[in-house]
Parts: C-alpha cells; structure tokens; sequence
C-alpha cells in the first residue's frame, strides 16, 4: 500500500497529492511517469510525476479530476492509502546541454512542465516559462514557475491572468522580440502541443512534447499507447513519453485519446452517483 | 489388462451455445471414474517415450500408475516432483505436440490423455490438500527472480525447494504474468494462477509487485545492493507486433496483449468494471496462434455477433494448440484461412470499418519447414468490421537490455543465454519468452526449472 502523505486543492478540479514510494523517489526524473489503482479492480492510469522528494522518499502526483478513477482518488484523504503505485516509468526529459529553452505548460499540463523547468533552471539554464490558463481561477503553481525561471510569461484566455492569449500567441511574441532557444519544450493539451509545433516548425526551434495516450501496463506490453511519430510506430511507455513535437502525428493522437470517451462519461457521473449516496 | 479402446475418454466440457456467452471454464475435467479408466489406457512402456516429449521431465507412466491405484495424492505428488504448476500445465499446455505426440497408443488410435489426467491430478490435490506446506530449510543464499511468469514461478519454485531465500519482482499489480494477463479465465481460471501462487508464497518465495526492473531498481542493482547472489530474467514477451499496413492506428484496432489484458487482467467483461474495452459486432482477428484464439473466442463472449479469424496460412499450419482450434470452430468463429490483410480503412471518426485482404496460396517451403503463403494478383476483397486485433506475436522489451551493462541480446532482442540459461553476464540467467520470443508455457517453465539448477550449481560452487 502507497500512503497519501499530503493532499492539496490547486483549484477546484485539480488536487496535488504526495505519495509515499521511498524507491520511485529515489530514482524517478522529470519527464517519467507512474501508474496508480485507487481500488482493488480499479483501472490503471499513467500520470507524469509532478515532482518528488528523495529523502522524504516520496513522490508528487498532481491531477485533474476528469474521469471515475481521478474522481475516486481526489475522495482519498491525507493519510489513506492506494494499492498500487508502479514507477518510474518512460524515459526522463533530456535536458543534458541546454542552454536557453522555452518551457510551455497548458492547464494541467503545468504540473508536468513545471519539474522540468525547475531541473533545467538548476543546472543553469536559462528558462523562459510560459503559463497559460483558461481563467484565473483555474491557476496552478504561479510562486514556483516564477521561482524556477529567468522569465515567467503567463497568459489567460479570458486575460483575467496575465497576457490575454494563447501559449502560441506568448512564444510567438518571445521569439518575435529576438529571444533564442536551443529548444522548446511544451506540456499540455494536445491540441496546444499541435499548435505549438507548428508554430516552431515554421521557425526551427526543436520542440519536444510529453504524450500522455491512453495506456494500460505502461510497461512495453499491451501497445495500446502507440503514436505514429515521423512516420513509425512508437510507444509512448517506452519510446516516450518524450517525442520530437514536429515527428507526432497529432490528429491521430487526439483520435485515438477519444475513444473511451462515452465509456468514461458514464463512468464518472456513476462514480459521483455513488458519492453523492454516500453523502445522503 | 490394459484398457485397449481406440479413443481418448473425451473431456466433459460446457456445450458450445452456452460457453460462447460465459467465462467460465470450457472444460470441466475427469471426474474419477474417467481417470481411472484413462489411466488403464496407459501401457506403462518400459522406455516410457512420454517422458521425452515432456519440456520438464515428469514422470508420465509413474503418475498415471498411482491413478490407477486409486492414490490420486501419489500421483500428485509424482508430477510436483517435476513440475511446480500441474494445474495450469493440465490446462494449457499443448500436449499433442509434447507428451501425447510420443505415446505408443497414438500409432493405432489416439494417445492416453496425459494432459486430462495430469489436470485431473493436479485439482484432486487441489481440492483435498490439508495440513501445513512443506517450507524447506533455509540455505541462507538470496536470489531474485525477475517476472512472475511460468518461467519465473517454476525456477522461483525449484530454488525455493532447494533452500533460497528467493524474491519475485514482478511489474503488475498481480504477479502471474501471461497466466494472468493473456490466458482467458474460460481456458485458465486465475483462481487457479492464484492458488500455484500461494503455494509458493508459503514455502517461503516472496512476491513484489509493481516492481518495474530496470527501471526502479536495476538487475546490476539487485546483485550490488540488495545482495542477490544470482538473477534470473523471465521478464516475458514484450511488445506486440503489427503488420506495417495502413490504418493499424485507427480506433478499434487492438494488438491481442491489449484486447486480452483488458478482458483478463482489468476484468472488462465483468459490468462494473473500470476498464473499459469495446463491444463490437463484427470482429476480426488477424493470427493463428494461441493467442488469436484467446482473442477470438474472448471477443465472442463479449456479444459479438461475428468473430472471424484471418490467417495467412492453411489449417494445417495453425500454431494453436488444436483443442483450442477445435473449440473455436464448435463455438462458431469463422475460420478466413489463406487470407491476408493488406488494408485496414477507417471512417471520418477514425474508427475501422473495413480491412482489405487478400487471398494467397501456399508456396515453396520456407526457413520454418512450412509452406510459404504467397499472395494471388488481384484476388483482394473487403470483409466489414468493426474491432480488429492483431494477434501476431511480439518482439521482447528493450527495458532489461537496455538498463544491464554487459547483456548479450539477438538482432531481433531475445536475451542470448547457454543451454543452462546463464547469459553474458556472471549471475545472471534468462529463460522463457525473453529469450525464445513468444512461445509456450511449458517451454517457459522448462527453461527456468534449467536456469534454476544451473543457478544452485554456480552458487555451490563460489563456496
């Protein structure tokens, strides 16, 4: 059993969670991911660790609240447990020789970007980090991005949080204004990673993206996570979660990421049914 | 006087229009008095030619003698001598090829049911079974077993018995591995995996899971940290193979490690069950092995109303144990042989609707001793569907290989091992589907019931 040491609301759907895994933490790096059950006969599902502390030898999950199984771990409280907690998972984010990046985090997406951001900005790189929200209100880790990078852009679609935009519109203008990056690292939506691509693309700058598909072992064996990337065939448990942005073929991705979506729709509201009778 | 018919006593099994709607086992097994006239049928040959086809050595006549003397538990105890799974060997191994194939009664008639019997052994004692475990003494030498597989949990069970202190890492939730994950419930009831499981445990083996190896710790970790003084890597297939056709990647195409992992492992077929898996009306298998049959006839349980299986081959080439071929033309899946895919076209959602084949014919014999299936020009044609899964075996994981120093793998990725199975590397032995590719349970567990000897000699001998 894996212990839920700390718990915090980062807004109202998205919950960090510390979780005790004295071995994932001594060895997982930015960019890896774990797969948590929140049940016997729970499904498995892959989250990128949000950050982890060695010597406390846990592990930092954040998570949005989309489905039964997120449902059903943001009930847990401080101090229950999970079943089971596997890790660490995938290939760490390269970050060997950087010297400028453009880190891009959307929604959620952030709690992924940020570690990655933090492990570059102490090895010395120069980060230029944008953030970008729907709302104010949907905000995550603002102090810690400022904190672990030479330049913090955030941006909102509604502009009730920094720049009104998108995360494209706020690297274009970076790039625009003469900023170079050996590479650009963006973590989020997919459809904010397509955007994001093409916009390099059209500029040159390497951009590598974290996949998060549909996943069931994450260990190499079922092929359910597979992407085409320039053209072939990858998984993302063991060929990623890391690909070269400008190789994925998105539109595929986003396809194959919808295909439960009915399944999960009644899942949930069957999850918070039971909650909710619970509750009475 | 031995019993002289002709035939097998055939296996009493759940009708066929009724097992294609359930999980539950297909076959029901001998009750005693099937056995014990099976048995009769065993002629008991003084150069016992069984035992030669068996990949792990049990004695066949010994057991099927004790069968006949009514001591069912002798028999039992005759088969775990050799074998550290006989409930699940009973049940999935391919015996017409192994044990069965050599028998003298096969010649003019069918062989004793060596399997049946075997099977039948195995749950009496099952059933029957009191008192304490046998928990050998300790030996005070630590090994670890990476993949709780049929390798795994036969060379764990043979170094257990021998006095090691011995650790199981497997990386699921549940240890088992292919038993688990890929076997069906109707062909193998996991309360069975479970049950081999338990025994294990309480002679003394333990089992983590989530334990990825080579990831959370790595084999060279396991030696230099933990203090292992030998690996054994029985990590299993690793990832599926696809046909490099068009359209693999629509929705509804699965590989068969993930329509079977999600029916066995994440229990998709039960109702509430958090996973989820589609329920498709006309799906199509692409394979011809075990596998492709477990898909096939789990598809059929799942309410499709049509489940074709498409092989490139003829009947004769099918690799699938033949009970379960047999079984599957009973149930009603529709054999497409000599036909290939070439195509698969999806809708403007992205789901597949069509696979394009065509029809081949058999050629020159190739490098496998098989006929090689050659297309026919223009002979194309579409079959409607909507839920392919491609059952073509798999290539092993690159994890292990990639995270230990000094590890000699094939071209194609299999761990390169001796005949005892010790790898490049001192200490540590590989056997199974990481070595071999895909193949079967018993050759799994022949493979680590030889690792497991030649780890205790090459302990032995350090002292």
């Amino acid at each position: 059993m894996y212990r839920i040491v700390r718990k915090e609301p980062l807004n109202p759907s998205v919950t960090r969670m510390s979780i005790e895994a004295p071995l994932v933490a001594r060895k997982v790096q930015p960019g890896q991911f774990i797969i948590l059950r929140v049940e016997e006969n729970g499904e498995r599902i892959p989250l990128t660790v949000a950050g982890y502390d060695r010597e406390a030898g846990t592990v930092d999950i954040i998570f949005q609240i989309v489905g039964a199984t997120t449902e059903k771990l943001n009930h847990k409280q401080q101090g229950e447990s999970i079943p089971d907690f596997v890790g660490p998972l995938g290939k760490p984010t390269e970050t060997e020789g950087l010297q400028r990046v453009a880190v891009i985090g959307g929604g959620v997406g952030c709690a992924i970007a940020f570690p990655v951001a933090k492990k570059l900005f102490e090895q010395g790189c120069e980060v230029d980090a944008v953030a970008g929200f729907r709302s104010k209100d949907l905000v995550i880790l603002e102090d810690e991005f400022r904190a672990n990078s030479t330049n913090f852009v955030p941006v909102s679609d509604d502009g009730s949080w920094g720049d009104k935009g998108l995360v494209t519109d706020a690297l274009k203008k970076l790039i625009d204004s003469g900023r170079e990056y050996d590479q650009v690292i963006a973590i989020g939506p997919l459809i904010m990673m397509k955007f994001v691509c093409r916009l390099t693309k059209e500029y040159g700058i390497k951009t590598v993206v974290s996949m998060n598909p549909i996943m069931i072992d994450g260990t190499g064996m079922c092929g359910c996570c597979r992407l085409t990337v320039g053209g072939k065939m990858k998984f993302a448990c063991v060929d990623g979660p890391d690909f070269d942005g400008h190789q994925v073929d998105f539109d595929e991705a986003m396809a194959r990421c919808a295909a439960y979506k009915p399944f999960e729709a009644k899942a949930r509201e069957a999850a918070c049914n039971l909650f909710s009778m619970e509750v009475k | 006087m031995a019993n002289m018919r002709k035939e097998k006593n055939p296996m009493p099994s759940q009708a066929p229009q009724v097992r294609a709607h359930n999980f539950d086992e297909v076959a029901l097994g001998y009750t005693e008095e099937l056995a014990l006239d099976e048995a009769q049928r065993c002629l008991n040959c003084r150069n016992f030619p069984c035992v030669q086809g068996c990949p792990v050595n049990i004695h066949i006549p010994e057991f099927i003698a004790k069968i006949r003397e009514g001591d069912f538990e002798g028999a039992y105890q005759v088969i775990a001598a050799d074998s550290a799974l006989p409930a699940v060997c009973g049940r999935v191994c391919p015996q017409e090829s192994q044990c069965e194939k050599y028998c003298v009664r096969g010649i003019k008639g069918e062989p004793v049911g060596i399997g049946r019997l075997e099977r039948f052994v195995a749950d009496y004692h099952n059933a029957h079974a009191e008192g304490a475990a046998f928990v050998p003494e300790k030996n005070g030498h630590k090994v670890a077993v990476v993949g709780s597989g049929p390798a795994g949990l036969t060379c764990a069970g043979d170094l257990a018995r021998k006095g090691y202190d011995v650790t199981v890492y497997e990386a699921l939730h549940v240890a088992g591995g292919v038993l688990s994950y890929g076997i069906p419930e109707f062909r193998l009831p996991k309360a069975i995996v479970k049950r081999e499981i338990e025994g294990l445990q309480q002679m003394g083996v333990k089992v983590l899971t989530n334990m990825v190896i080579g990831r959370v710790l790595s084999v060279q970790e396991l030696m230099e940290q933990e203090g292992y003084e030998a690996v054994f890597i029985g990590s299993g297939a690793g990832l599926p193979k696809f046909m490099n056709i068009p359209g693999e990647n629509l929705k509804g195409v699965y590989s068969a490690n993930e329509f079977l992992t999600r029916v066995n492992l994440m229990k998709a077929y039960e109702p509430d069950a958090n996973t989820p898996i589609q329920h498709a009306k006309n799906v199509t298998v692409v394979g011809g092995g075990n596998v492709a049959m477990d898909a096939a006839r789990c598809a059929l349980r799942l309410g499709a109303e049509t489940v074709t299986i498409v092989y490139r081959r003829s009947l004769e080439e099918l690799p699938a144990r033949k009970e379960e071929v047999e079984h599957a033309m009973e149930e009603g899946i529709i054999f497409k042989l000599l036909n290939n895919p070439v195509e698969l076209i999806g809708d403007s959602n992205r789901n597949v609707v069509i696979m394009r084949c065509i029809r081949m014919e058999l050629g020159e014999p190739d490098a496998s001793g098989r006929r090689r299936p050659v297309e026919i020009p223009g002979s194309e044609f579409e079959l409607e569907t909507d839920c392919v899964i491609m059952a073509l075996g798999t290539s092993p994981n690159p994890l292990i290989k990639s995270t230990t120093a000094g590890l000699a793998t094939q071209r194609w990725g299999g761990i390169i091992t001796d005949e005892d199975g010790l790898t490049s590397c001192e200490g540590i032995y590989a056997g199974g589907d990481a070595v071999t590719g895909a193949a079967t349970v018993i050759l799994a567990m022949g493979a680590g019931k030889k690792a497991a000897a030649a780890m205790d000699k090459y302990i032995q001998s350090k002292q």
